[in-house]
């Protein structure tokens, strides 16, 4: 910066002010409005503070749609990411520059990809009367359902389907990680008498590890608030707390539940504050090596 | 170019005030004729010919929440404006029968408040006993179905419909025409809904069919879900999210939803190569309706009532029909030989065994649902 810059503490916090504004508007005072809304019991006149609905979102079928979410939020993060890792790896080592801006092109496009439109893509292609599903079944005898045991409208065919976006925002997020390996470091283990194996274990995989977990922690988030694709494919059947929120708070079915859904998105930002600490964090250690 | 801007300024100024000044005037002028704010019939007014003179006088009918491709509504409004010289303003086309009864009371004493409303059967009663409804019984009263009106007139049913069984001709080889016949075999992977039952009205009324159809009640909804959860379980029940578009790729051939919902598909999926046909199902069905009333507090009384009048003549019922909506009056109607039989045709024969829930029954529904429904549909 040039020398006619001078430097007035008070003012320089003043240019924190709109991040600052920005962030207390729209994540401390919704998450304060929801804390309150969740403690408050009855509505109008007659509310008062209680714990029933933080009780209520603990049992019964809200608390089997936690452990739902959860569930099936850890297994496809994990998945979606050894998938991401090993795609992304294969690419950046590829050398071929067109091949990898193609694919962190698309990645970009195919991690944004959510909601109906995806799962009536499934649908249409491995649905019950899919176009894969009738040529499987016609041209080689093989039963998607029967044989093979898979079905699109159940958990793990919703999880089968959150891979669709979550292995290209894995490969969105680890690349750089990756890129920041230098081929010298690998020349420097191997002049040490490193086989292929010992770089990973003792260079590359710790220099790249707290990005992964970091990013980990990142798909577990996105496929933990994700519900249009899943309450497209299942209509409620599969119990997640996204869903149970919608329902509780613009369904044209229950009424008066909203305290009963800031108490579930209570539960949401539970699990969920951590976590984004956590990327944080890993994102801070990973940055010490890879420049 | 500061002077410009200050005098585009004033320009601005004095044209709102202006506007202002205008709008307070519409209001003193539109004040209610009273003889009309308490007619209870068109009789009490001297007989239709009186109505209608009083309604021209006020020159303009305010409505709400009504969009133009629901029920026919479009060419209902256009057909009133066009017959009797009234303006019909339709305010917020999109709004939800909540915010027509709110409009009513926040809006109430001023000129672009609603005159007459059409909202859910829960929005009628609740506002009833709210008491900002006046009471009116339109000339065809007699017509409408008991069950569909409050006897004191503060609300009368004005288009509804029964569950109904779509199905894809073209490729369902006999179409279902009970709920019951929805679990042979030859429907796997099949039935579907339109939407999570916890969350959209007619999935869930969907599920309280089959419960009575299968030994449950109004008061018992359970039978449905255990029903549907045979059908997940046995593979026809296919949960994805009903459209014409999973129509259209044969994913969800066969529907279970409100039969003018459904009659509304068969024309535009035709063009698809889907025969889509509708049948209310015979062993059990729920109806559900819409409701007109009449604001308390009507800017324009008479035209409000003129509205009614014209809703519940053979025109406006025939109106309701056009937009695949079973007008209240239909069976008589059919009796008198005064519907459109090309219209009728469109919609299924009517479900006569009909029932139809009251409110703490559906809240006693909700909760066994959203306890159940995704414990039990695996």
């Amino acid at each position: 910066m040039g020398l006619r810059t001078t430097r007035r503490p008070g003012l320089i916090w003043l240019g924190l002010l709109p991040f600052l504004g920005f962030v207390g508007l729209f994540f401390l005072l919704p998450t304060a409005v929801i804390a309150y809304t969740a403690f408050r019991v009855g509505t109008g006149s007659g509310s008062r503070f209680g714990g029933a609905n933080i009780a209520a979102a603990l049992h019964g079928a809200y608390r089997m749609g936690l452990q739902n979410s959860v569930g099936m939020s850890v297994v496809v993060a994990i998945v979606a990411a050894i998938l991401g890792v090993i795609l992304a790896y294969a690419i950046t080592t590829s050398g071929g520059r067109s091949l990898q801006r193609l694919v962190s092109t698309s990645a970009a496009v195919l991690a944004n990809f959510g909601g109906l439109p995806l799962a009536f893509l499934f649908v249409a292609v491995i649905g019950n009367a899919g176009v894969l599903t009738t040529l499987l079944r016609d041209r080689l005898g093989i039963g998607l359902h029967d044989d093979l045991h898979f079905d699109l409208y159940s958990q793990a065919g919703v999880q089968f389907v959150y891979l669709y976006f979550l292995v290209p925002l894995m490969v969105l997020v680890i690349t750089p990680a990756l890129e920041g390996l230098r081929p010298e470091w690998r020349e420097a283990a191997e002049n040490l008498g490193a086989r292929g194996w010992h770089y990973w274990r003792y260079v590359a995989g710790p220099a790249v590890l707290p990005h992964f977990l970091g990013s980990v922690a990142l798909l577990f988030c996105t496929a933990f608030s994700s519900f249009a694709t899943a309450d497209a494919l299942t209509n409620g059947t599969l119990a997640i707390t996204p869903l149970q929120i919608e329902n509780a708070v613009s369904g044209n079915v229950l009424v008066g539940q909203q305290n009963l859904g800031a108490a579930l998105a209570l539960n949401m930002i539970i699990v969920v504050v951590p976590l984004t600490l956590l990327y944080q964090y890993m994102q801070n250690r990973t940055s010490r090596w890879l420049r | 170019m500061r002077t410009t801007t200050a005098r585009t300024a004033g320009i601005f100024l004095v044209a709102g005030a202006m506007l202002l000044a205008a709008g307070a005037c519409t209001k003193k002028s539109d004040q209610p004729a009273s003889a009309a704010a308490t007619a209870t019939s068109a009789a009490d007014l001297g007989g239709m010919d009186a109505l209608i003179a009083a309604a021209k006088k006020e020159g303009s009918l305010n409505l709400m929440a009504l969009p133009r491709d629901w029920a026919g509504y479009g060419a209902l409004m256009d057909g009133f404006a066009t017959k009797y010289g009234i303006k019909v303003t339709d305010d917020n086309p999109g709004a939800a029968s909540a915010d027509e009864v709110s409009a009513i009371t926040s809006l109430k004493g001023q000129g672009r408040a609603p005159d007459a409303v059409d909202v859910g059967t829960s929005f009628a009663v609740s506002g009833a006993a709210q008491g900002i409804y006046a009471p009116y019984k339109v000339s065809t009263w007699s017509d409408i179905p008991d069950a569909q009106k409050a006897a004191d007139g503060t609300w009368f049913g004005d288009y509804g419909g029964y569950m109904s069984i779509g199905c894809d001709a073209a490729k369902v080889t006999a179409c279902p025409t009970t709920i019951a016949d929805l679990a042979k075999p030859d429907y796997k992977g099949k039935v579907a809904l339109t939407g999570d039952p916890l969350k959209s009205n007619s999935a869930m009324m969907a599920i309280w069919t089959a419960a009575l159809a299968t030994g449950g009640s109004l008061d018992n909804i359970q039978p449905g879900i255990d029903f549907f959860a045979k059908l997940k379980s046995e593979g026809n029940f296919v949960p994805v999210k009903a459209t014409a578009a999973t129509v259209q790729s044969g994913e969800t051939p066969i529907i279970v939803d409100w039969d003018y919902l459904n009659a509304g598909k068969t024309k535009d999926l035709a063009n698809s190569g889907v025969k889509w046909t509708v049948a209310v199902s015979t062993d059990a069905t729920i109806g559900g309706f819409y409701a007109q009333a009449i604001s308390k507090y009507a800017p324009h009384p008479a035209a409000a009532r003129l509205w009614e009048e014209y809703l519940y003549s053979n025109e406006g019922q025939n109106g309701f029909l056009k937009g695949f909506a079973r007008p209240t009056r239909m069976a008589a109607m059919q009796q008198a030989g005064t519907v459109d039989p090309a219209l009728a045709n469109l919609l299924p024969p009517a479900g006569t065994n009909a029932v139809y829930p009251t409110d703490p029954q559906a809240n006693k529904a909700q909760n066994t649902l959203t306890q159940n429904w995704a414990n039990t549909v695996k």
